[in-house]
């Protein structure tokens, strides 16, 4: 596991850990490294230690599958699995401390990415080497994952670099390329990879010293520790920011500012003490669990095509075609060219296509100019994206995406226009939010390989991608489009054909809760705070007005003209009807929906006082207002659960997180329930229902499991 | 149970609490130690005659930390055997002063007090002691912490006043100090700061701006909106009151109280020792009281103060000829007559702190002596302090003039 040389009185210790990829921070490779630690300690013909990696990467950090399942079973609370935890939550810490306080300097020889635990163990190094390469990058980012690094992360970073940028990089989990990593003074020295270990050795030659800086007399944290006002005044500001921001339902935020500040007021050891206090505080609460559980095993498993079905060989997308240059398609040809493929971009004629092509250098100027991308590259992926008018350039191509207006019949129409010239193994997807796929299919001549490949608006920037499945699409089609959708980086749920799917039937209950808390007399901004206060990224009323209420105005007539009598008679055609039918306020794009607009500034518009009255007897509990929000949305994730439309939990999670934002820090609408408990969730879902209607009755699936103690994960 | 009277009541003009600002020269100590000469002085109190000397002191570290009460005593010179201790509840930590040591004299635990306060804000300005209320994030957050000025903002948007509203409160409290002034209103309570060659530093309060109007106000830019805006602290206030879109931040400069310099001592005790010295009371104290409230919104708790401390006097607020409310921001005067229903015409009627400057730690001992005078003057008997307070709280004091 770890290789230990000596050579002229310096130790190499080369961490490889044996059957994985990455090293990380385990119970064994803490053991090992501990072991080598007193080696290096305890071996009178060793002055000084180099510490790096045999893999790509230099160190990963903490296995989150371990750090997992620790927070998952530490949701049970009692008293033993905090002195459990603590003990075992501070095992990196004390090692680490041990290591920097043993009389020998530890240098870092970071060939590659140090991330978390990886970057403590640099940072309790007396001197750090990176290599220059871009993937070696450092960072902390538990906390994305809803935790802080625990092994004195938020003690020695702002020791080395100051108070205020130290938070920057502790609370947002920043990665630094090894540049401006060099230049915020996190590493030392950058040269590339095969020098590390010499470079390594000529500071060990050079200086030497085994005293940190932080364990020396007189040491002042710069910038200005404790004493200074503008420390106090930092984390005041900081405070309040973060809760500006996250509305309370991130404590890794809270403990990590928690963390920095108290250690300031004490003794290096003691910061540690504390630091491994919040962190087990962390472990214990369930946002971490859930956070680490939806965010990064289900999101990684989805990623690696978990819903692929195994028998069909890899399928490689070498040439692409795309249907209509709108800004979907548009978006759908930059990703794919991006990611190295030929993109047909057709569209009625060749001045809309190019106008869809245009779209790639807007984008990719703007990343030219936050240093994100070169002209080189840009032009390279311009260079394979190829606009057309004409249908037979679609030849050759490996799959197909539709994305032309949400009309069947032009839909049927491109169908058939494309299916002539495409070769047999290629997979036609219909762009579409809401059309059935088996409908759809129909218009082609192979239903078989014929599939919905739902994708989010901006499309390089939203990382979900739903697929659905219909009646008669084979695996071999899934199976590709998988690939596909691997292959752009997009991260794929998979869900049965019907009304809406998932994500667009769900993401819709939270917006109709909200007309139906207007039309009950809730004050307009209660009902937005109430929305913010959820963990969602906009507050209902303002989400409507982006998503454009003559649209949904025309969809809810739309169904009422298809379903007559048996469409849903919901507050949304009531609260529509008023402010789109009767009073032309269209939302965002006009300047006038529930909101009025003003440049970047919006208010509430003062009318929705006289449209929507309120009242004194509507519950005025911002608690309930949210727990109605949240309850909307899990009630519905359940339904499509029990409908057979979701064919994993774990989907449904990821699927709702990645793609409409729903509270991150709940783990998703099914994790949300689970969290809750299925039971308390049935009784609480119930005494919603009495009060405020049906939108609120609990399907089967929930009470069967309440009633044989069952949750979904 | 003894009575507890007031003899006297003296303060210090009000320094500019800035560099430059006339009492910046002066320390702390020396600041503290002027009322209560004056008292001794003025009443002919021998060495060792008080029993104990309270004052009040917010940012009590530093030269102004270290039980300011007891060092002033003895610079005062009191005498080795006055003991002294120094109190803080924020801004009313001048009036709980008063209260401590009223509460002492009708426990029959002592017979002769002088309470009061002490604020160098020039030298120690506000946030020196720290706290974890403000900085420590768990705390903070726990309590909703938001600075005072946009609790104010806060208050306003809840309670509807507008910038104009609050705006003619100041044109107000400028035009009755300036008044009181050209009338000599306050001579009775006002002695002048001295240097140490006996040269006058300061004898008139330096803070107010005669003639200020509504006009002149207007092109005040509000003071809070950067904090609000920039810095979160507006989306925390948004979160513990989500009844409200948006804060409208309306206070600025001249409809805040001022930052200033200054004391001020209160002479307290029982009837007897009263006679036994030949002073004649010119108050009792009635009762008083201090309350919690939502810590967000922070400054509307004076209210129910001053409703409680009537409840234990067993009076209403209808018994009351004059009102004293601290003038910490205009948003808080206009909360504070809305919730008691009082008139204008009966609240703060010799200007406020927003003209005349709030020393945090003197202030409630001040506006306490301030009632006191205007009832003499006016024929008024009832009289009742009050102030706004830190972390949500409020206190009052009732007095009656004899």
């Amino acid at each position: 596991m770890i290789e230990f040389t000596v050579e002229d009185g310096v130790a190499v210790l080369t961490i490889d850990m044996p059957g994985r990829s990455m090293n990380v921070w385990n119970r064994e490779s803490l053991a090992a490294f501990g072991a080598a630690v007193e080696r290096v300690a305890a071996d009178e013909n060793i002055h000084a230690a180099i510490v790096t990696s045999g893999k790509d990467a230099f160190l990963a950090g903490g296995d989150l599958d371990t750090i997992g399942a620790l927070a998952g079973r530490a949701g049970d609370d009692g008293s033993e699995d905090a002195d459990e935890l603590h003990e075992s939550a501070g095992s990196l810490s004390r090692l680490l401390r041990r290591m920097e306080t043993c009389g020998k300097p530890f240098v870092a020889a970071m060939n590659g990415a140090a991330m978390g635990g990886g970057f403590e163990l640099a940072l309790a190094c007396r001197h750090r080497v990176l290599a220059d390469h871009p993937g070696a990058k450092v960072g902390l980012p538990e906390a994305t994952l809803g935790l802080l690094p625990g092994g004195g992360g938020t003690q020695r970073l702002p020791r080395l670099i100051g108070v205020q940028t130290s938070l920057g990089l502790l609370m947002e989990g920043k990665q630094l390329r090894p540049d401006k990593a060099l230049k915020m003074g996190v590493v030392d020295v950058v040269v590339s990879a095969d020098q590390v270990v010499d470079a390594a050795k000529a500071w060990i030659r050079d200086d030497g010293s085994a005293k940190q800086p932080w364990d020396r007399r007189g040491f002042r944290v710069p910038g200005g520790g404790k004493e200074d006002p503008r420390t106090a005044r930092t984390f005041m500001v900081a405070t309040a920011l973060l809760r500006a921001k996250t509305h309370d339902r991130y404590p890794a935020g809270l403990a990590i500012l928690s963390c920095v500040r108290e250690g300031l007021q004490v003794p290096f050891d003691t910061g540690l003490e504390i630091e491994t206090r919040y962190f087990v505080s962390l472990l214990r609460d369930p946002v971490a669990a859930a956070m680490i559980r939806t965010l990064f095993v289900h999101l990684q498993e989805a990623n690696k095509g978990a819903r692929r079905p195994e028998d069909v060989p890899r399928y490689a997308v070498g040439k692409l075609g795309v249907l209509g240059a709108g800004l979907m398609g548009a978006g759908v040809a930059y990703v794919s060219a991006k990611a190295g493929m030929e993109v047909v971009l057709l569209d009625r004629d060749l001045e809309a296509a190019e106008r869809g092509k245009a779209y790639t250098t807007r984008v990719e100027d703007k990343r030219i100019s936050r240093k994100r991308s070169t002209e080189g590259k840009r032009d390279a992926i311009l260079g394979r994206i190829h606009p057309t008018a004409d249908y037979a350039d679609l030849d050759g191509c490996d799959f197909v995406v539709e994305a032309v207006f949400e009309d069947r019949d032009v839909k049927g129409a491109v169908t058939k226009q494309a299916e002539a010239v495409l070769p047999p193994r290629a997979v036609f997807g219909s762009n579409t939010s809401t059309l059935p796929i088996t409908g759809l299919a129909e218009a082609s001549a192979r239903p078989e390989s014929f599939i919905g490949i739902h994708f989010f608006s901006p499309v390089e920037k939203m990382a979900l991608v739903e697929v659905i499945r219909g009646e008669k699409t084979s695996d071999e089609a899934l199976a590709k489009t998988l690939d596909y959708v691997q292959a752009i980086g997009k991260t794929p749920i998979v869900v049965n054909d019907a009304r809406g799917f998932y994500t667009s039937r769900v993401f819709g209950t939270y917006i109709v809760e909200g007309f139906a808390m207007l039309l009950e007399g809730v004050a307009p901004a209660l009902i937005e705070n109430a929305g913010k206060a959820t963990g969602m990224p906009m507050p209902p009323l303002a989400l409507a007005d982006e998503v454009g209420l003559a649209l949904m105005y025309q969809v809810g007539r739309q169904t009422q003209e298809d379903l007559g009598d048996a469409a849903p008679d919901g507050p949304s055609p009531r609260v529509l009807g008023r402010i789109v039918g009767d009073l032309g306020r269209v939302g965002k794009k006009s300047g006038a929906g529930f909101y009025d607009y003003e440049g970047r500034d919006k208010r509430l518009w003062p009318g929705l006082a006289e449209l929507f009255p309120t009242s004194p007897s509507a519950s005025p509990d911002v608690d309930e207002l949210q727990r109605r929000f949240l309850y909307a949305q899990a009630l519905e994730t359940a339904r499509v659960m029990e409908q057979g439309v979701l064919l994993a939990p774990e989907d449904a999670d990821v699927g709702a997180v990645m793609g409409w934002g729903f509270a991150p820090w709940s783990g998703g609408p099914l994790s949300y329930i689970d969290g809750i408990g299925v039971a308390a969730f049935v009784a609480e879902a119930d005494r919603l229902a009495d009060a405020y209607g049906d939108r609120f009755a609990v399907p089967e699936l929930l009470r069967t499991m309440a009633a044989e103690g069952r949750s979904f994960y | 149970m003894p009575e507890c009277f007031i003899y006297d009541a003296v303060r210090t003009p009000r320094g500019r609490g800035k560099r430059g600002g006339a009492l910046q020269s002066v320390s702390p100590v020396d600041l503290a130690a002027t009322p209560l000469r004056a008292v001794a002085a003025r009443n002919g109190l021998a060495p060792g005659a008080v029993d104990e000397v309270v004052l009040g002191c917010v940012e009590a570290v530093g030269e102004q930390g270290g039980d300011i009460a007891r060092i002033a005593a003895l610079h005062a010179g009191y005498g080795d055997d006055v003991p002294g201790i120094q109190v803080n509840r924020f801004c009313s930590s001048g009036l709980d002063a008063v209260n401590i040591a009223a509460a002492q004299v009708k426990a029959g635990v002592t017979n002769l007090m002088v309470a009061g306060g002490v604020e160098s804000m020039s030298r120690l300005p506000m946030g020196a002691s720290g706290g974890a209320w403000a900085t420590d994030p768990q705390i903070a957050a726990e309590t909703a912490f938001i600075p005072q000025g946009v609790a104010a903002d806060l208050v306003a948007t809840k309670y509807g006043y507008s910038r104009a509203d609050c705006d003619a409160v100041a044109v107000s409290s400028q035009a009755r100090a300036a008044v009181a002034w050209e009338e000599g209103r306050f001579e009775r309570s006002v002695v002048p700061v001295v240097d140490r060659n006996g040269r006058v530093v300061l004898d008139r309060d330096e803070h107010p701006r005669p003639g200020t109007s509504l006009e002149s106000l207007a092109g005040l830019k509000p003071s809070f909106t950067q904090m609000g805006r920039d810095y979160g602290f507006d989306a925390v206030a948004l979160q513990k009151h989500p009844e409200l879109e948006a804060i409208e931040h309306v206070h600025h400069a001249g409809n805040s109280s001022g930052i200033v310099d200054g004391a001020a001592a209160l002479l307290l005790g029982t009837a007897a020792m009263g006679d036994d010295l030949g002073l004649t009371p010119r108050a009792r104290i009635r009762s008083w009281a201090s309350v919690g409230t939502e810590p967000c919104i922070m400054l509307t708790g004076p209210g129910s103060a001053a409703r409680r401390a009537l409840t234990r006097a067993g009076m209403t607020p209808e018994d009351v000829d004059l009102w004293e409310i601290n003038e910490a921001f205009a948003a808080v005067v206009l909360r504070f007559r809305d919730e008691l229903g009082l008139d204008d015409g009966d609240v703060n009627i010799d200007g406020g702190a927003i003209a005349l400057g709030h020393p945090l730690g003197a202030t409630g001992a001040m506006i306490l002596g301030t009632v006191l005078d205007a009832l003499e003057r006016t024929g008024g008997t009832v009289g009742v302090a009050a102030l706004c307070v830190g972390a949500g709280m409020g206190t009052a004091t009732v007095i009656e003039r004899l």
